[in-house]
């Protein structure tokens, strides 16, 4: 029952990845509405930062199709927005002229010169936005951990991106930062409309955050016999209702409930789903298998 | 309460006071000794050549310095200089701006790194002093073969350092710009290039002191001016007098360059001195 990749506007379909012999992600099959904030979660070694690269077009599948708004995802592009837990801002740029990079970039000289005053006050709003303005003239490494990522995310969102691709942006932070960043990510989301990528280990942050959260897993059975060489899956696909105004809702039992479910179907070795059984309940949800992976 | 040591041991905290003085130290030391021992062989033997005196030192230095050669009317010392000066610096110039073209290309384009990597690394062993006859035959004895014997010198180690800064730099700033919409040029000269420039002029730093070997060495062997020429020529008639400040003068043109990079370094690029805290 695949659905049509030009309809989806992340879609991916049979998508394998191999490490040499190994294999990592096995056949993964993906579709991302416009507006989404998908989180990804799973064991640690499991795929997450391949399957992250893979679409944003950092490394290419081994078999299989990846779609971004109907187009072949190719090499990182515009299309993309990224910004990961370190690396993300230029160590030779003051913070004003990294968010101004991709400005500067796709005008050129001439039209820099031309929209200079444009450009300049959308940059200093999404500055006055992330309570920044005062520091645009420091480096990135004179900022703290939580600032530096805020200016990462405006980064990346000035050059409006169709999907916003984030590797565990918070994961460097302490637990107070990392929450404030969490509602702030989703101001900006309910904001700008954005459609978001979202790879974290955390599952509270997973589960919190998104409207849809996927855990990918080695940890699941099939017909393929015992000695097969199995990549990870996405195992459950959940359809979420994300809660913006307030960080309470972690401590309810419903939410307590879903993680612990995520935890046995995902994260442990000894409960092993068999392929046919997975919670894949989120509408958008689809799966292709083979004959032989069907069987007990 | 604990007692701090001022000097002994790897928690020593020196006061500024006795950093100052730490500092010069050895200097005076140095010096003391140097005196000492020129002032007891001039003693026994006044016309002793080996350990000049101060004063001595300072007339013969004066006279090539200050007065003009009486066959050619020229200032032998600052001519000297002059011409030492302008092949040092053509030779790093040319090494370092190819260093950067190279080391860039190696560290960026994988195509390149598999071209060029192993090749410029079996080159960068060729001993360059062991070649310098062969470029004596090629480039005559004249400018161009000291200018080339600094450049071999040197190259090859900026060009190599230049291919592991570019290297570290994390593949993901790559990524990150072309989401921005860099082209592959741009991701040169916005991200790639402003990133080694600094490390570049560390690089010349510290190629510098090779650079001061191979530009002794090939003017002493065949050359009619320059600082290691001279040092060379009055060789023949002992004249430590001579060759004594002259070494003292390299010296000091060497450390001022080095000091006056480092500080182009801090006012151009204070950037990668934050990074580096």
């Amino acid at each position: 029952m695949a659905k049509d990749s030009q309809s989806r506007f992340l879609y991916l379909e049979n998508v394998y990845k191999n490490y040499g012999e190994k294999c990592i992600l096995d056949n993964i099959d993906l579709a991302v509405s416009q507006g989404e904030l998908c989180t990804l979660v799973g064991p640690s070694g499991c795929g997450k930062s391949t399957l992250f690269r893979l679409i944003l077009g950092q490394e290419y599948p081994t078999f299989g199709d990846i779609f971004i708004d109907g187009k072949p995802a190719g090499f990182p592009n515009l299309d993309r927005g990224i910004v990961y837990q370190k690396y993300s801002l230029f160590p030779h740029l003051s913070v004003l002229d990294n968010v101004l990079l991709g400005k500067k970039l796709v005008t050129g000289l001439w039209g820099w010169r031309k929209n200079k005053r444009e450009i300049l006050t959308e940059a200093l709003v999404f500055l006055e936005k992330v309570k920044l303005i005062e520091h645009r003239g420091k480096y990135p490494q004179e900022l703290s951990g939580g600032m530096q990522q805020r200016v990462a995310i405006i980064q990346a969102l000035i050059m409006k991106p169709k999907i916003l691709l984030m590797d565990e942006p918070f994961g460097a932070l302490d637990p107070g930062t990392r929450e404030h960043l969490q509602i702030f990510l989703l101001e900006l989301w309910k904001e700008f409309k954005m459609t978001i990528f979202f790879v974290t280990h955390d599952l509270e942050e997973a589960v919190f955050l998104g409207t849809r959260v996927l855990v990918l897993s080695p940890y699941y059975s099939d017909g393929r016999g015992k000695n097969t060489n199995r990549g990870s899956r996405i195992v459950k696909d959940h359809l979420l209702v994300p809660n913006i105004t307030s960080t309470k809702v972690k401590e309810s039992a419903e939410f307590g409930k879903l993680i612990q479910d995520i935890r046995r179907e995902g994260f442990d070795p000894a409960y092993l789903q068999h392929v046919t059984e997975f919670d894949l309940s989120h509408p958008d949800s689809f799966q292709t298998l083979t004959e032989i992976e069907k069987n007990i | 309460m604990v007692k701090i040591p001022k000097f002994f041991g790897i928690h020593a905290e020196p006061t500024l006071r006795m950093n100052r003085v730490l500092t010069i130290l050895p200097f005076v030391i140095l010096i003391s000794v140097y005196l000492a021992s020129s002032y007891a062989r001039l003693t026994t033997n006044p016309d002793d050549k080996l350990l000049p005196s101060i004063s001595k030192m300072v007339e013969s230095v004066g006279r090539l310095a200050f007065t003009e050669d009486k066959r050619s009317g020229d200032y032998v010392m600052l001519d000297d200089t002059l011409a030492s000066l302008k092949r040092m610096v053509s030779g790093m110039f040319l090494a370092a701006s190819s260093g950067l073209i190279i080391g860039l290309n190696i560290g960026l384009f994988p195509g390149m790194r598999a071209m060029f990597l192993t090749f410029f690394t079996f080159l960068s062993i060729v001993p360059p002093l062991a070649i310098l006859p062969i470029l004596f035959i090629v480039f005559g004895v004249d400018e161009l073969a000291k200018v080339v014997l600094i450049f071999i010198g040197t190259f090859f180690v900026i060009a190599r350092d230049m291919n592991l800064t570019v290297e570290k730099i994390p593949k993901e700033q790559i990524t990150k710009a072309l989401t921005l919409g860099a082209s592959q040029l741009q991701v040169v000269y916005r991200i790639i290039l402003p990133q080694v420039m600094p490390r570049l002029i560390d690089a010349t730093r510290l190629s510098l002191g090779s650079a001061w070997i191979f530009l002794i060495a090939s003017e002493a062997i065949a050359s009619t001016g320059g600082l290691g020429y001279r040092i060379y020529l009055v060789r023949r008639y002992l004249a430590m007098d001579i060759i004594i400040p002259y070494v003292l003068w390299i010296t000091f043109i060497g450390f001022l360059m080095d000091w006056l990079l480092k500080k182009f370094i801090i006012w151009k690029y204070s950037w990668y001195r934050v990074s580096e805290r």
